[in-house]
């Protein structure tokens, strides 16, 4: 493989750019995988990287119905962070910030991996008491907390409204000082091209229409390009898990739901944090091109549609236009929409299943981008090993049958409710 | 935006309405024993496939009647509404 190098790229300028080899082959699907992963999304991606790279498994295909990075990888708002309170979710988002930090040399791959920080406002006195308590949560387990008072929130982001009249006055906020953002698409094509060279074969435009079981064994798929035969295969389809799940006849605590997001046209740098509002649910940093890069809630009710309804969208920006005033001022350059695996306690599911063979990586809800590098890499372990790794075993398929939740937000079983 | 024929009230914008969820869910029969597994199904798992959806919503901001829709989960098409006690072929 071209290593991407400031050499390399002085070579290939004085050939105007014309001969840099293609970051991903475009492979037929061969008859047979050791593995197979369906999905090639950022999960999928960097379960086939993660396979390869710590557990020498190689003969992996990725199975794409799309194209790589069109899903739920290219339509998220870039936020990584791990301010977490339970352990479970903690300790494996923690494991993940550290994946992250060394991403860009890892991949070979500028991932444009950006911690700026992200503080989560407080808007009365109990809300600052939660946020003290899950601070001291993080820290015990090795996370960076800060707890902030208003006028310490107030030197980092003046532009909010701290006027004293207003509904939501802001009281202080929960920091993270190491989170922050990354360029969504690098991820992507960076774990795509590792892997690529690593002999995983990437194959686009094909959907999986079905499995072949016998005697509760995976034997193999079916796809639109013909049949592939493997003894283990990894669903990471987020949004599309309940159509396969169908398909293998399981019903998943999962429900399918819209989430937008939108961009406002680029404008000099005003907001160098991510800030999620408090009394809502609402989130806002700028890209590096001035964009301001703003998400909130579900529509609301099962969707498909990968295209958002208008009456949440304007709910969102309330409550945007209600934390920062500036941003009434500010044309909508874009918006969209990305079809969410929300699971009914709002954390994750990596497991194996009843199916002996078949891995489940799906219930990601509002928080799949950060989860990628620690998700692919305990999605990985699990497949290779047939069985959990400590970071993920409570992320189970039972734990709603047995009562374990991790009920991170207190959102129960109503994903739609939050 | 959805319009939501109310069975009771009309055409209605979906501003007025709350969500919530399938319809098709039968909680368990009372007096009986219950396996963890129906439980289960009944308070966790759903099918929440790509078409045609039955689903619960309630006109908060109108009769506060809670209905049936019937409708279409990838074009948003909705296709009937049904009073809640409405038994559906």
């Amino acid at each position: 493989m071209q290593k991407y190098s400031i050499f390399n790229l002085v070579k290939n300028a004085l050939s105007n750019h014309e001969n840099w080899d293609l970051a991903w082959k475009d492979p037929t699907p061969k008859e047979e995988y050791d593995v197979v992963i369906i999905g090639g999304g950022g999960h999928g991606l960097a379960t086939a990287y993660y396979l390869a790279k710590e557990h020498n498994i190689t003969k992996v295909a990725i199975i794409e119905k799309g194209w790589i990075g069109g899903g739920n990888v290219g339509r998220n708002t870039t936020i990584i962070r791990s301010n977490y309170m339970h352990d479970e979710n903690a300790l494996f988002s923690e494991f993940g910030m550290d994946l992250w930090r060394k991403m860009s040399q890892d991949l070979n791959y500028n991932v444009m991996f950006s911690p700026r920080g992200i503080i989560n406002l407080a808007h009365s006195d109990a809300q600052m008491n939660a946020y003290a308590r899950r601070g001291n949560s993080m820290r015990l387990n090795g996370i960076d907390a800060v707890l902030l008072n208003r006028e310490q929130v107030k030197e980092i982001i003046p532009m909010a409204d701290f006027s004293e009249n207003v509904r939501f006055p802001i009281f202080g906020g929960l920091m993270q000082p190491s989170a922050g953002t990354a360029r969504h698409d690098a991820v992507a094509w960076g774990y795509a091209r590792q892997a690529d060279s690593m002999g995983v074969d990437i194959i686009q435009n094909c959907e999986v229409t079905g499995f072949d079981v016998t005697a509760g064994k995976i034997n193999g798929i079916r796809t639109s390009r013909g049949n592939i035969k493997t003894k283990k295969v990894g669903l990471c389809v987020a949004g599309s898990t309940n159509i396969l799940a169908e398909k293998l006849n399981m019903t998943l605590p999962i429900e399918t739901h819209l989430l937008q997001a939108c961009v406002s046209e680029p404008v000099k740098p005003i907001l160098d944090r991510v800030v999620t509002f408090g009394a809502g649910h609402f989130y806002i940093s700028q890209s590096d091109k001035g964009e301001m890069v703003m998400g909130g809630d579900l529509d609301g009710y099962n969707s498909y549609s990968q295209r958002g309804n208008l009456p949440t969208l304007q709910h969102v920006l309330t409550e945007g236009i209600a934390m920062m005033p500036f941003l009434s001022k500010l044309k909508m350059l874009r918006t969209w929409g990305g079809i969410m695996d929300m699971s009914m306690d709002g954390s994750p599911i990596i497991d194996k299943t009843h199916i002996d063979g078949l891995y489940l990586n799906c219930g990601w809800c509002y928080g799949g981008f950060k989860a990628t590098p620690a998700s692919g890499w305990t999605f990985a372990h699990t497949i290779a090993q047939d069985r959990v790794h400590e970071l993920n075993a409570g992320f189970s398929l039972n734990r709603f049958s047995t009562g374990h939740l991790i009920d991170e937000k207190g959102l129960g079983t109503k994903t739609w409710i939050s | 935006m959805l319009h939501i024929k109310c069975p009771h009230c009309g055409m209605r914008s979906q501003n007025e309405f709350s969500y919530g969820g399938d319809a098709s869910i039968k909680r368990p029969k009372l007096n009986k024993e219950i396996s963890n597994e129906e439980w289960d199904n009944f308070v966790y798992n759903r099918k929440s496939l790509r078409g045609k959806h039955l689903e619960l919503w309630q006109h908060l901001s109108g009769c506060r009647q809670w209905i049936k829709v019937e409708r279409d989960t990838a074009t948003h098409e909705i296709f009937n509404t049904y009073r809640a006690d409405e038994e559906i072929s």
